[in-house]
């Protein structure tokens, strides 16, 4: 079995066992439905704001070549420098030669999953630079040393007496089971880091193509120090981010804050035109983005699975699904978690390794009803299982499909076998079968009937 | 109305008194009811397990079943939704593309067929019990139907409908899902059924047959003093 595969299973295992972080996990998004619910009814009509939205990155996504060069062209009228990254390695190596460029010594970094996703701070601490995360949730993960559990709310796994205890054993605080006062905590230490920093780097919501613009959205406000204080400001964003107009942002930004977390607007909503120009007092003397691809063309290549690139990272589709709140964010292993991950992590990083994420669905549906974007989501995650099965299908797929279909085709065999099947029921169940023996660990089947229907609608209609 | 039964296959094998409480439904208002014995199973379980070929084949050999018939009833969102929306998927720019889609357009869950087919929700039934409603993801998010078996339930004299926390959620059945991920199916039923039990509905009923298998094992399993039951079933209920 792949290592992937493993240890999703036995994290699963633990995870769906734990009563009582799943019901943490379930109080915690509680709130967010109330939310949620309150702001959607605010919308005139939210199924055609999720048309029009969806439309907005239908567009730019069916047309990237020519809307990214448009970005790129404004971008760099606008005084920016533009870096393509074919993968994560050469993300990497771009901005560990800036950072060398720059000789710089401190690094801090707002909330960015793509820079997740290209293992950035391993690659330079390890390259000697200190990097400080400074969205509350990623820095208290970087302490952590955990991957973010939800691409949105990265540490809501964790208790607030654990980050107490987390801040005092790393920054010497007293203890303290404020909210308010843990986030001041981390505040206070993250200031001086800001003013510190050399270069500050961060992700991209949106980029728009007409104004050569980033859109940062935000709930602390870290990303704009981020991006404002240090000399040297990085952007990271997946080419899929791009959007035709500024105007595109007015149905997109809201409905990312209500699909998200519940809100109205997010808090800050920050457009970024490049570095400091001649005569402005304030802003990074560089102005850098790198644009990474990282096999998103290879999804935009597949016209069935092209509208995941609609992806906002809302995390809506998590914050409904039954198998991210029973088995939690840190099972899949992946930087993307639940149906959105399922759907493109395979695609990203290989079906073979990561097709199971499709397979752990019920497909309920409920991520594709949830999606701010229109993302077929669960039907997806059947078209991964079928091209999983045509590349590399299992042996116990092959005969047990084939052996079922045997079955099926021949209605005679198929009474006979039902038969034989609800007769020996009893003595089935008693044996460790596989599959079965799974099912009935924690379920009983009804008892079998003597008859089947067939059996009966033939007796009282002769 | 001449109507085709579709008898999911497990109906047939494990929960015959469904299929049976359908056709008493059915012909209670006056239809005649066909069952055309050569149909087995729709293919589902090897088209959610990727194995297309497979469920083509299926689904070939259903549209041959059922060729002809005035309209297909079934009492399961899951096997119908297999039908309506699926068949023309698999079937998708194939000889058969045509026929899946007219086959697609005659089928119907019970309760849609009901409502919206016929116009009916009083079906002259009575059953003096508390009843909480679950549904099927396939029956609201694949078909859309979350009304219609409501306003059959409502209809109903005697019964009182109580709806549930955790209403739209999945019972975590998911077909051969629930054995390949028995922890993560499992998890999924505790915090369905929990919820259901916490109604101290009688009965939790359903259009779904499959997710009736799922939490009244579990709720076998853990002693809840609540019964799975489908909707036919309470439907056919007239005494």
């Amino acid at each position: 079995m792949d290592n992937s595969k493993a240890i999703f299973l036995k994290e699963a295992t633990v995870n769906a066992a734990d009563g009582v972080q799943r019901a943490f996990i379930s109080k915690a998004l509680g709130g967010y439905y109330t939310n949620r619910d309150l702001q959607k009814a605010r919308y005139r009509d939210w199924e055609r704001a999720r048309d029009a939205a969806s439309m907005a990155k239908w567009s730019a996504v069916n047309d990237l070549a020519n809307v990214l060069e448009k970005f790129v062209k404004n971008f760099e009228r606008n005084g920016g420098v533009v870096h393509w990254a074919r993968d994560a390695a050469e993300a990497r190596d771009i901005i560990l030669k800036i950072a060398e460029d720059a000789k710089a010594k401190a690094i801090v970094k707002s909330k960015c999953m793509t820079s997740e996703e290209i293992h950035l701070n391993d690659a330079l601490e390890k390259a000697g630079f200190g990097v400080v995360e400074s969205d509350l949730g990623e820095f208290i993960q970087q302490l952590r040393g955990e991957a973010p559990y939800h691409f949105v709310f990265p540490c809501m796994h964790v208790k607030r007496e654990a980050i107490s205890e987390l801040f005092t054993k790393h920054l010497g605080t007293a203890p303290t089971d404020s909210p308010e006062e843990l986030t001041m905590i981390a505040r206070r230490h993250l200031r001086q880091l800001y003013v510190d920093a050399d270069i500050g780097i961060t992700g991209a919501n949106f980029l728009v193509a007409e104004t050569g613009q980033i859109s940062i959205t935000e709930n602390e406000g870290n990303a704009r120090l981020t991006a404002a204080l240090p000399r040297i400001h990085i952007a990271l964003s997946g080419i899929e981010k791009v959007v035709n107009e500024l105007d595109d942002l007015s149905v997109l930004l809201p409905m990312l804050a209500t699909a998200g977390a519940g809100q109205p607007m997010t808090c800050y909503n920050t457009l970024y035109s490049g570095p400091r120009k001649k005569g402005e007092c304030d802003g990074p003397e560089e102005f850098h983005i790198v644009l990474l691809d990282n096999a998103r063309t290879r999804l935009l290549a597949d016209p069935e699975q092209r509208d995941a690139l609609h992806c906002i990272r809302c995390g809506a589709c998590l914050n409904v699904c039954p198998i991210f709140k029973n088995i939690g964010g840190l099972a899949y292993g992946t930087t993307y978690q639940g149906p959105i991950g399922s759907v493109i992590t395979p695609h990203l990083r290989g079906l073979k390794q990561w097709n199971h994420l499709s397979g752990a669905s019920s497909l309920c549906g409920a991520c594709t009803d949830a999606c701010p974007v229109r993302i077929d989501l669960h039907h997806h995650l059947l078209h991964n299982r079928r091209n999983a099965a045509k590349e590399s299908p299992t042996l116990f797929d092959r005969v047990f499909h084939n052996g079922f279909n045997f079955v099926i085709k021949r209605p005679w065999l198929f009474a006979a076998g039902g038969r034989i099947f609800r007769a020996s029921l009893p003595l089935l169940q008693k044996l460790p079968l596989p599959y079965m023996g799974a099912w009935m660990k924690t379920r009983d089947l009804p008892k079998a009937p003597t008859q089947s229907f067939r059996e009966q609608w033939k007796h009282d209609h002769v | 109305m001449r109507v085709s039964l579709f008898v999911p296959c497990f109906v047939d094998q494990l929960t015959p008194k469904v299929g049976l409480a359908t056709a008493k439904v059915l012909k209670r208002l006056g239809h005649v009811v066909e069952f055309r014995s050569a149909q087995t199973c729709c293919g589902q379980p090897s088209f959610n397990s990727g194995q297309w070929d497979v469920a083509r084949e299926a689904a070939i050999r259903a549209l041959g079943v059922f060729r002809g018939a005035d309209v297909v009833v079934g009492p399961s969102g899951s096997c119908v939704a297999m039908m309506r929306n699926f068949y023309p998927e698999l079937l998708k720019g194939t000889p058969h593309a045509a026929e899946a889609d007219d086959l697609a357009a005659r089928t119907f869950e019970f309760s849609e067929f009901l409502v919206k087919k016929l116009g009916v929700t009083d079906v002259g039934a009575k059953f003096a019990k508390k009843v909480t409603y679950h549904d099927g993801c396939h029956a609201l998010r694949e078909l859309r139907l979350k009304e219609e078996p409501r306003q059959l339930l409502r209809a109903v004299k005697g019964l009182e409908l109580i709806e549930s926390e955790e209403g739209e959620s999945c019972c975590g059945f998911g077909g051969l899902f629930s054995a390949k991920f028995p922890m993560i199916s499992t998890a999924m039923v505790q915090v369905k059924g929990g919820a259901l039990a916490r109604t101290g509905a009688d009965f939790v009923v359903s259009s779904d047959p499959s997710c009736l298998l799922q939490i009244g094992g579990w709720l076998s399993r853990e002693g809840k003093p609540i019964l799975p039951l489908h909707i036919a079933e309470v439907l056919a209920n007239d005494a």
